[in-house]
């Protein structure tokens, strides 16, 4: 074991660092608010510019082939890229669906005029991507979705509602799954499309999250005609299409981070009670070692898929429990600093509250991290199913005709 | 990053794992569990003749050389296999004689250690308690060893004890007593785990060897760290053998006209264990480099495998049994065996909760150094 580079994999280090170095401000306490907060016109501008850079160095799309616009490299360079850029104050949040879900959906199941439409104005981030699957009768059971689109000539007209669309507010394209036949069996009756977010027939509402912030919205089509040449993909195929993307999308959101035991361990050393600093408190002590454990098994997990993907191999089903485990581990430190603080743990004042209304912060906004991109309960089932081999739930609806399947009244 | 094992410590592995699933089966663990025997003499010398014993030895000092990584990789085989043999008061007695031995001493003892021809206990408790150095109350005057010590895994069934007893300068040192010589009385101890020997030895000024090239409390701890990874090695070794067989056992058992693995109570508690194990075994990983490198981090490293490994195999071994029903809790089915020895290992270096303190105590030094 060792935790060197290999002689390749420290030239393109250097490299990146480099890139990074010249166009990049180091990320320090200061400057991290432009990481993960929600975007608004200042970190959308920001963001645009920052992906042309990174496209005219050719860090937009390492993993593509040349004929896309990409780089031709390895998984391998893409995680060294990202260690790179984590040390940087860059923009995040606003390409990341586009590139790591929707685009690649486009070129793996896309015509050679959609890739030359979709991919190069993506990587260059001229064009903003959202991801229009689930909808508000179709979450985890994201085949039950209703959003109809029609053909009528050439042409296609759809009609219906997504929820929960990151980023639509201002995306300029969207990857949306539609019913094309409420008469096949539910998987069988979906198609996939690329739609047009600014095109009469999009309406796109906020919707205010239990944090007060707002990122995802409702997006309603009232007649909105595509053409045919806007299908990604056989009509009917939309299921299999689809599984591209929602394969992406855990990758991506496994490997996010957030409050962890770094910054919990930082504050019971600090804080003052009674009997001293937090930290002597035995309670505190047993709960600081299992969350050290937890963190640190995260990490050396991501050590295991990377090493794999250094020799070429694809991650092992290790690479699967990331996200839930941290979405779990991040609602409980939040809310054990927060018993610390006793009665003003209520109190979100960033002014007032322990180290910028962290905690606070985060236990409003872990309840999403466990729901987003797979709730814990189907995370469980995919691991269950795909990495354990246990057999799949047992499906009521599979062979019915989706226009027979009871609806709830939820 | 190459964050695994060299190629052919992946073959040592494999090869444990076939030999051990022929040679070693549960049978053979019950027929200590039965009291036919007191350990499993028949693996102890197969497993000494391979070499397994002495891989954290050095081959001029009798061992087979292959390193930390090699011992930790076979310990979880043997774990799996939750294999009755004193191998893990092997794995301890040889890191005392490494960290605390003269030159003439390792060379004396090791050879015999890593054969399997002798076989070594750690004797360190007195009684209910976590380590500490005020609950030593055995003491070594005049090269005589005098004090009670229980319980002592493999106790009744070693040849050499390494003896944690206090010195006449008022330290604490790790002794050698041949527990055949005189002064030397081992009472049996009935305990949770039968596959595993549990003794009291009272000693009446039974002679006595300091190992001099270590002393002092540090010593032992030192002792405890090392043990503790290619223990943690075993503990994840049974979870995941309690996995494999919590599984297998939900595919086969139909209720409600499907196989139980296919409700999602049954699923998602299996997937928990597997969480449990994966992490654990991450952590694992990192504490087997750290103490085949010797890196400044093996404290921490050690501590939180350790802590990973004890819950991961205390959840899956209890688990399993839950999955099996009324069956997993008759004697007849080895899910108990796994049970019996998660809770062994995990008290037989000292329970979690102190491994937790020590591990946050780690972290708080460490902290400190980084801000000076």
């Amino acid at each position: 074991m060792d935790f060197a580079d290999t002689p390749g994999e420290a030239e393109f280090r250097a490299e990146a660092a480099a890139f990074l170095e010249r166009h990049a401000e180091p990320l320090t306490g200061a400057n991290a608010v432009i990481r993960g907060r929600v975007p608004d016109e200042e970190l959308l501008r920001r963001a645009r510019e920052w992906q042309a850079l990174k496209a005219e160095a050719g860090f937009a799309a390492i993993t593509w082939a040349p004929e896309h616009g990409g780089r031709g490299g390895t998984p391998m360079e893409q995680v060294i890229y990202a260690q790179e850029e984590a040390r940087f104050a860059v923009p995040r949040g606003v390409y990341e669906i586009g590139l790591g879900m929707c685009v690649p959906t486009v070129i793996t199941h896309g015509t050679p005029d959609q890739h030359a439409r979709h991919v190069a104005p993506a990587v260059r981030g001229e064009e903003i991507w959202c991801q229009l699957f689930s909808e508000p009768a179709a979450g985890s059971d994201v085949a039950g979705l209703r959003t109809r689109a029609v053909k009528d000539g050439e042409d296609w007209v759809i009609n219906g509602q997504k929820i929960w669309t990151s980023g639509a507010h201002y995306a300029d394209w969207g990857l949306l799954l539609a019913r094309t036949d409420p008469h096949a069996a539910k998987h069988a009756g979906l198609t996939m499309f690329v739609i047009p977010m600014r095109a009469p027939g999009v309406e796109v509402r906020r919707i205010k999250q239990v944090a007060g912030t707002s990122n995802f919205n409702e997006v309603f089509f009232t007649d909105l005609r595509v053409p045919d040449s806007a299908r990604v993909g056989a009509v009917g195929a939309g299921w299999k299409v689809g599984l591209t993307t929602l394969m992406n999308e855990r990758l991506t959101v496994g490997g996010s981070v957030g409050t962890d035991f770094d910054e919990v361990f930082a504050f019971v050393r600090d804080l003052d009670t009674e009997d001293g600093p937090a930290i002597r408190n035995p309670a505190v002590r047993e709960r600081l070692a299992e969350w050290y454990v937890r963190s640190r098994g995260l990490k050396y997990t991501r050590f295991r898929t990377i090493t794999r993907l250094s020799r070429g191999q694809t991650p092992g089903p290790e690479s699967s429990i990331g996200k839930l485990v941290t979405a779990g581990k991040m609602q409980e430190i939040a809310s054990f600093a927060l018993d610390l603080q006793g009665a003003a743990g209520v109190v979100t004042d960033r002014a007032v509250a322990p180290m910028g209304a962290l905690f606070q912060e985060t236990l409003l906004s872990a309840p999403g991290l466990r729901i987003a991109g797979g709730t814990d309960e189907i995370m469980r089932n995919i691991i269950a199913e795909r990495v354990l081999g246990l057999p799949g739930d047992v499906r009521v609806d599979r062979d019915r005709p989706f226009s027979e399947i009871p609806a709830g009244k939820r | 990053m190459n964050f695994e094992f060299a190629d052919e410590l992946l073959a040592v592995r494999d090869g444990a794992r076939s030999f051990l699933a022929k040679n070693a089966p549960t049978a053979a663990v019950r027929r200590v569990l039965d009291g036919e025997a007191p350990y499993d003499a028949a693996t102890w010398r197969a497993i000494g003749e391979l070499g397994w014993l002495g891989a954290a030895i050095p081959e001029e000092l009798g061992g087979s050389g292959l390193g930390h990584e090699g011992l930790c990789v076979l310990a979880e085989e043997i774990g799996a296999a939750v294999a009755a043999i004193p191998f893990t008061s092997a794995c301890m007695a040889a890191e005392a004689i490494l960290l605390a031995g003269d030159a003439e001493q390792q060379r004396a003892l090791l050879p015999g250690l890593a054969t399997g021809e002798t076989i070594f206990c750690l004797a360190l408790a007195e009684g209910p308690g976590n380590p500490h150095p005020r609950a030593v109350k055995a003491e070594v005057r005049g090269g005589r060893l005098t004090g009670t010590k229980w319980p002592v895994a493999d106790g009744g069934i070693a040849d050499r004890a390494v003896v944690v007893a206090g010195d006449a300068d008022g330290g604490i040192g790790l002794f050698l007593v041949e527990l055949a010589g005189p002064g030397v009385t081992r009472t049996a101890l009935e305990s949770l785990d039968p596959t595993r020997n549990q003794a009291r030895l009272d000693f009446a000024g039974a002679p006595a060897l300091p190992l001099p090239a270590a002393r002092g409390w540090a010593a032992v701890e030192a002792v405890l760290e090392r043990s503790a990874v290619p223990i943690a090695f075993e503990q994840i070794g049974g979870a995941r053998a309690c996995l494999d067989m919590a599984r297998d056992f939900a595919m086969e058992r139909h209720a409600f006209g499907r196989p139980i693995a296919s409700f999602q109570a049954i699923k998602h508690k299996l997937v928990d264990i597997y969480v449990a194990n994966e992490l654990a075994r991450s952590n694992c990983y990192y504490a087997a480099w750290a103490l085949g490198a010797d890196a400044p981090d093996l404290s921490t490293a050690a501590a939180a495998a350790r802590v990973s490994a004890t819950e991961a195999f205390h959840l899956a071994s209890k688990e399993n049994i839950q999955v099996h029903g009324g069956m997993g809790f008759t004697w007849a089915a080895d899910c108990h065996l796994y049970y019996r020895r998660a809770k062994l290992l995990s008290l037989m270096l000292g329970g979690a909760p102190w491994w937790k303190d020590r591990l946050v105590t780690r972290l708080e030094l460490t902290n400190a150094d980084q801000g000076a």
